[in-house]
């Protein structure tokens, strides 16, 4: 072999094409089986079976809520707030429709069954998602009437402390603040006048 | 014995090249004579980092993540392993100040046009190390699994819930459970102690492998390559060793001095470098009042607030942090240094410098005004933005051919 004449593994092939389709084809069986490989990988990062367990609804006991007063219970690690809105409170939610972003809550925030005036599946008991819809933190419940710090017309409602959202006691958020969603209500259900059931739908609701 | 050792160095020499890379990057690598105080820093963030790589090592043989152990195992560390407090003290004040010497040192390329041709790569590299940085410092804080951990945990990974369709799965994922949880805490001790620092240090073996590829900039931005001495050494450099090992010890030392006062002084730093709602286990049912960042992260979280809307402030804020590597290709001054530029560009760099600052500020505070939060995100968007523009039009000082004597 001469010292100009190239290696044969080096030379630039005969047939390029059948050089370039086993390179492609090699390529592309590799990025699948590197695919199918990362799989396991990245599907360990999801919940595991146990935290799945552990996600199961919540029945709540609501016999001894006075109106006007909210209980908080855990379900999957949010804070849900029930609470037993009074007339007065009631009365107070048309009034506020041209302070909101989505008064009919148009957004899909709630089950089908919860979109109504009262974002509830009983006008008076409001089942609700307590963590703010922009990042999370947990809103404080106000729900006196009368001018404060952050509003001078306040209704009553929530207020977030981290970034000063402002939702009404339907939880439908007010217009000009970070969060943009009304407050999310979560599936629920009534097993009997007094006990509402997190995490199940009515009966008869997919 | 001085045979026996040149024996023994030529025997490794032939099988590994020890001296040609001694002598590459340390004893033959010429950086130019006219380095000042600000080109303390890069071998600053080199000091802290081996800091941070050796307490977190050791901090790692007491921490128990989990849940339920977390915050009692960084309790025991203070209290009942021998020096345990120290190592802890010098990992947590390490981290804050990491960022001071890492901003310091961005500034410094920023003022003196480091990233410009042929430097970019150095650059980008740097903004890689910072992105990962912030990467690495955010799971760190989650790791004590105080309230603030918790909750800033839950916030700032709630902000990937602002990707349309797939926000909700994919916070879901990163989070590995239906709320921060035991599964979140584990996987950010796994990304903290193992993947993030390797990454890091891989990185900054390349930013350097890049530095020295083109050379290190100067105060003045003269190009000391162009005018070399008959053996092919530029006249203006001087070898990194012993000239600036030298130097870089001098600095060390002030260095140290401030980071032991803290350390031993005030190692919370009246609340900014540990904050007082971190020494409370954390607790998802109860939010604190207020969730402020970590100071470093302050004006990137003040520019989420500027916007009124979840996904836009997210953009915003993701575009405030990726819009630096861009800079080498917004700034088209012909020359490198501030030194040679005109007003536009100091007072450019000065309003910058305000706004940076001052947004920190107010993304420290939880009543800052809407206005002044919009105003300084909009000056921080515009000194970007508008540096295509004074750039070019401005008119430059003539760059000397040597760095001056003088």
């Amino acid at each position: 072999m001469s010292e100009t004449e190239p290696l044969a593994s080096v030379r630039a092939p005969e047939d390029p094409s059948r050089r370039r389709l086993l390179g492609a084809a090699t390529g592309v069986v590799g990025a699948v089986g590197v695919g199918a490989a990362a799989w396991p990988f990245l599907a360990t990062l999801r919940p595991s079976d146990k935290a799945k367990v552990i996600g199961a609804p919540v029945e709540v006991y609501i016999g001894t809520l006075e109106p006007g007063q909210i209980t908080r219970v855990q379900w999957r690690g949010q804070t849900i707030g029930i609470m037993r809105r009074t007339e007065n409170m009631l009365a107070q939610l048309p009034s506020l429709t041209d302070r909101l972003r989505d008064p009919e809550s148009d957004i899909p925030q709630q089950p089908a069954y919860a979109q109504n005036e009262y974002r509830s599946l009983r006008p008076d008991i409001l089942v609700v998602n307590m963590h703010c819809t922009h990042l999370g933190c947990i809103p404080r419940v106000i729900p006196e009437v009368g001018a404060q710090p952050f509003d001078e017309n306040w209704k009553g409602g929530f207020f977030c402390p981290c970034h000063r959202s402002m939702f009404d006691l339907a939880g439908r958020v007010y217009t000009g603040v970070p969060a943009v969603l009304n407050l999310l209500v979560p599936p629920y259900s009534f097993s009997d006048e007094e006990h509402v059931v997190i995490g199940i739908n009515p009966e008869g609701v997919a | 014995m001085n045979q026996l050792m040149n024996s023994i160095g030529n025997w490794v020499d032939e099988r590994l090249p020890v001296s040609d890379f001694w002598k590459k990057h340390i004893s033959e690598y010429y950086a130019p004579k006219n380095f000042n105080l600000w080109y303390f820093f890069g071998s600053l963030s080199m000091l802290v980092l081996a800091n941070q790589l050796l307490t977190g090592i050791f901090l790692t043989m007491h921490y128990k993540p989990g849940a339920e152990t977390a915050f009692a195992s960084v309790e025991y560390i203070m209290r009942d392993v021998e020096w345990g407090w120290l190592i802890r003290y010098m990992h947590s004040t390490g981290a804050s100040l990491f960022f001071v010497v890492v901003y310091l040192h961005m500034f410094r390329a920023l003022m003196y046009g480091s990233y410009q041709k042929p430097r970019e790569i150095v650059w980008i590299l740097g903004v890689t190390i910072y992105l990962v940085l912030m990467a690495e410092s955010f799971m760190g804080y989650v790791l004590p699994w105080g309230q603030m951990s918790y909750w800033g945990a839950q916030v700032i990974i709630s902000l990937f819930g602002a990707v349309p369709y797939i926000g909700e799965a994919l916070v879901e994922w990163i989070r590995g459970d239906y709320f921060v949880a035991d599964a979140t805490l584990n996987r950010f001790f796994a990304l903290h102690v193992v993947a993030l620092p390797l990454v890091l240090v891989g990185l900054v073996v390349l930013h350097l492998a890049a530095l020295h590829e083109v050379g290190s900039n100067n105060p003045e931005g003269v190009d000391i390559k162009a005018k070399k001495d008959s053996a092919g050494r530029p006249l203006d450099g001087i070898p990194f060793h012993p000239y600036y090992t030298i130097k870089d010890i001098f600095g060390v030392g002030v260095f140290l001095t401030l980071a032991a006062f803290i350390v031993f002084f005030a190692p919370e730093f009246g609340g900014k470098f540990l904050k007082p709602d971190n020494f409370v286990q954390a607790n998802s049912l109860v939010t604190p009042d207020h969730i402020p960042p970590v100071w470093y992260f302050t004006p990137f979280y003040a520019i989420l607030q500027a916007v009124p809307d979840k996904l836009m402030g997210v953009i915003l804020m993701g575009v405030s942090v990726l819009i630096l590597y861009i800079v080498p290709w917004l700034d088209r001054s012909p020359v490198r240094s501030l030194r040679y530029r005109s007003w536009p560009s100091k007072v450019a760099l000065a309003i910058f410098v305000i706004a940076f600052i001052r947004l920190g500020m107010l993304g420290l505070s939880q009543d800052s005004s809407t206005f002044e939060l919009r105003l300084w995100t909009f000056v921080y968007f515009a000194f970007f933005i508008l540096m295509p523009i004074w750039t070019r039009l401005e008119a430059t000082k003539p760059v000397p051919e040597r760095v001056s004597s003088s």
